[in-house]
């Protein structure tokens, strides 16, 4: 059985420790830390003394501990009361997951205003809804959303812990995971329950998409993992499943943060985010001049797409970094994503092969994108490119 | 203002093979490079330096052989460097690596600002940035593309973000992690190259750390990797030469049905 002490002989009676209690288990009688039946043992205050004078011990660790943790948590991402679609395809995900254990799957959403969102998660697989909404939840703030995540997550006890890969996703989950002290996996392409252990399998390319790792948390709980974006499945929604919606109680001490938005610009319209595009025409090293791009950037208008670009085009100046495609730019998962003069090294792979549909133009028979694109045209870009757009033009009129 | 820059040794997964029979990563003679990203994280920190004063000081956790970017990071302008190495830490994941290199800063004191690249190229994880931040219990800011302002107590910068730009103002200390897209990396000068030669650069194990055993390395990662395996590329593609005119009709036919129409 675990227990906390605070060693009377150690303890100054600097009271660092009362703000740092999420629970608000700590009063200082006597300049000395004294705490109550509200402490739930997070180690919250442990790492706040500077004095070491307040212990933890685990005593029994192992099994027992491990056992008392069951099903997953999805941590909902939201921008402007609207749920992102990675949030979706993590419940769908969670769904399949828990079928094959029986266990639960419930949903965090920190918002200004949930609006219907909270039975539309239900719909999408979650069994329950956890909801906080306030004025300060309106923008992603890690302070107040990570601690909020902390103490329920300390609370209900979830086996698994789930969130997108996206910029929220890579900056919540590691400040959650190393205050719970367990163990994160980044942007996960494949997760599965380990038939004899029942821990979680959780699948990542690393050494930029040379190798596929499998990793495991094994002895801390909860298995914390971000799961890369338009990876997984969404579930059709379901109207007619049940779920529970359960307010989660907040204090101004959790709200609180030495971080504030000033600010969110949007993209200027025409300077469409890549990762979101549905059609990507990418130029690399082939394109030789910036000029070039410009057909490209024809061709990517007649098909409502956006123009993306290998890390060489972007090196030569040819085409601005945001747009960079690969292991040093982003991920794109684009319905169609026409590679042009591109060679296809593994660099540029890791960021578009989970594209629906691939195909690649490039001069060179040998070019490795020829390996893996699903339709690929030996020749010029400069002379197959123009014909493209005029058959195009043509079949359109 | 002083500034931290932390910094970690990769091999160039670009010239990372595949040993095709044993599904193995081929390792020697794969050369060791500074985290490209991290250039962008120490430019950051020096562009600030030059402009307020203060130091920049390198730190990176690894084997003995990882004192190399140390000097690398100084021939193109830190002031200091300290390598964080011990046998103890071997086999860390992204929580034994944050709390060590925590534990670190922490030891050093009066550090105003942690800047790290926004990812290394091997794990390619962007975790141990945000867990640093958890560890000194510092506010963070994380893919920083561009750094507004900053002063002795507050930092405003441009956090790029799906769709958009977050601008963000932190209190001070603080970790950021920084992006290509926030600066040029400065080539190293003539006397960056000699300083690099002199420097002496202290290596601070876990017992100078007074880290317990099982907070470092191995036994203080929850996380294993327990298979790696090289991911199937199937090439069962289409490929067509000839015409272009023709092959630019066999495009558009393939383009037909799909969303682009």
């Amino acid at each position: 059985m675990a227990s906390i002490e605070v060693r009377k002989e150690t303890c100054v009676g600097c009271g660092e420790c009362v703000p740092a209690c999420p629970f608000g288990a700590i009063a200082m009688e006597n300049e000395l830390a004294v705490i109550s039946d509200e402490c739930t043992l997070c180690g919250a205050c442990e790492s706040s003394c500077s004095y070491g004078a307040i212990i933890i011990r685990t005593g029994e660790t192992g099994e027992t501990e491990i056992d008392q943790y069951s099903g997953i948590m999805v941590l909902a991402e939201q921008r402007d009361g609207t749920i992102d679609h990675s949030t979706l395809e993590l419940l769908g995900e969670a769904r399949r997951l828990a079928e094959a254990d029986g266990s639960s799957v419930s949903v965090v959403l920190l918002t200004e205003e949930a609006g219907d969102w909270p039975a539309k998660l239900i719909s999408y697989g979650a069994d329950t809804v956890y909801l906080a909404e306030d004025a300060q939840l309106k923008h992603f703030r890690t302070e107040p959303f990570s601690r909020i995540a902390e103490i329920l997550i300390i609370e209900k006890k979830p086996a698994v812990v789930l969130a997108a890969a996206t910029t929220t996703g890579r900056d919540l989950m590691p400040r959650i995971a190393k205050n719970l002290n367990t163990g994160l996996t980044a942007d996960c392409t494949e997760l599965a329950i380990d038939p004899e252990s029942g821990a979680l399998l959780q699948t990542r390319p690393a050494f930029g998409g040379n190798i596929l790792a499998t990793i495991v948390c094994s002895d801390t709980r909860p298995q914390m993992a971000t799961v890369r974006p338009r990876v997984m499945k969404a579930m059709d929604p379901d109207e007619n499943r049940v779920g529970v919606i359960e307010r989660i109680k907040l204090s101004p001490l959790n709200l609180e943060s030495r971080t504030e938005v000033l600010e969110f610009n949007p993209l200027d319209e025409g300077e469409v985010d890549i990762t979101e595009a549905e059609v990507i025409v990418s130029g690399g090293r082939g394109l030789k001049s910036p000029e070039n791009f410009a057909l490209l950037q024809e061709l990517a208008s007649l098909l409502d797409g956006s123009i993306g670009a290998s890390r060489a085009a972007v090196d030569a100046g040819w085409v601005p970094y945001p747009h960079q495609v690969g292991q040093t730019g982003k991920t794109v998962q684009p319905k169609t994503y026409i590679a042009c003069g591109i060679s296809g090294a593994v660099q540029h792979r890791v960021g578009m092969q989970s594209s629906d549909r691939i195909l690649a133009v490039n001069k060179d028979e040998t070019a490795p994108i020829f390996e893996f694109c699903d339709v690929g045209f030996v020749g010029d870009l400069f002379e197959i490119i123009p014909f493209v757009i005029k058959e195009i033009k043509r079949r359109r009129k | 203002m002083r500034i931290v820059v932390a910094v970690k040794q990769v091999p160039d997964t670009a010239e990372v093979r595949i040993d095709e029979e044993r599904g193995t990563l081929i390792r020697e003679g794969i050369p060791s490079i500074l985290n490209p990203f991290d250039e962008y994280a120490l430019e950051e920190a020096m562009r600030w330096r030059d402009e307020l004063g203060g130091t920049v000081t390198v730190m990176t956790m690894g084997p003995p052989q990882a004192e190399a970017v140390l000097r690398e990071a100084v021939s193109m302008g830190a002031d200091e460097a300290i390598l964080l190495s011990d046998r103890a830490f071997a086999g860390a994941d992204t929580w034994a690596t944050s709390h060590t290199l925590a534990k670190a800063v922490e030891k050093m004191g009066d550090v105003d600002i942690v800047m790290t690249g926004k990812q290394a190229i091997d794990g390619d994880t962007a975790q141990t940035g945000p867990s640093i931040a958890a560890s000194l219990d510092w506010p963070q800011i994380t893919f920083v593309g561009f750094v507004r302002e900053l002063n002795r107590d507050s930092i405003v910068a441009e956090r790029y973000v799906e769709g958009g730009c977050e601008v963000i103002r932190s209190s001070l200390p603080v970790v950021i992690t920084v992006l290509k897209d926030a600066n040029t990396p400065r080539l190293p000068s003539l006397r960056g190259k000699m300083k690099s030669r002199k420097i002496e650069i202290p290596v601070w194990g876990r017992e100078y750390l007074e880290l317990p055993e099982d907070e470092v390395g191995l036994d203080g990662s929850p996380t294993r990797v327990v298979s790696i395996t090289t991911p199937e590329i199937i090439s069962n593609g289409e490929i067509h030469r000839g015409d272009p005119a023709e092959l630019a009709k066999l495009m558009v036919d393939s383009l037909l049905g799909t969303e682009a129409f």
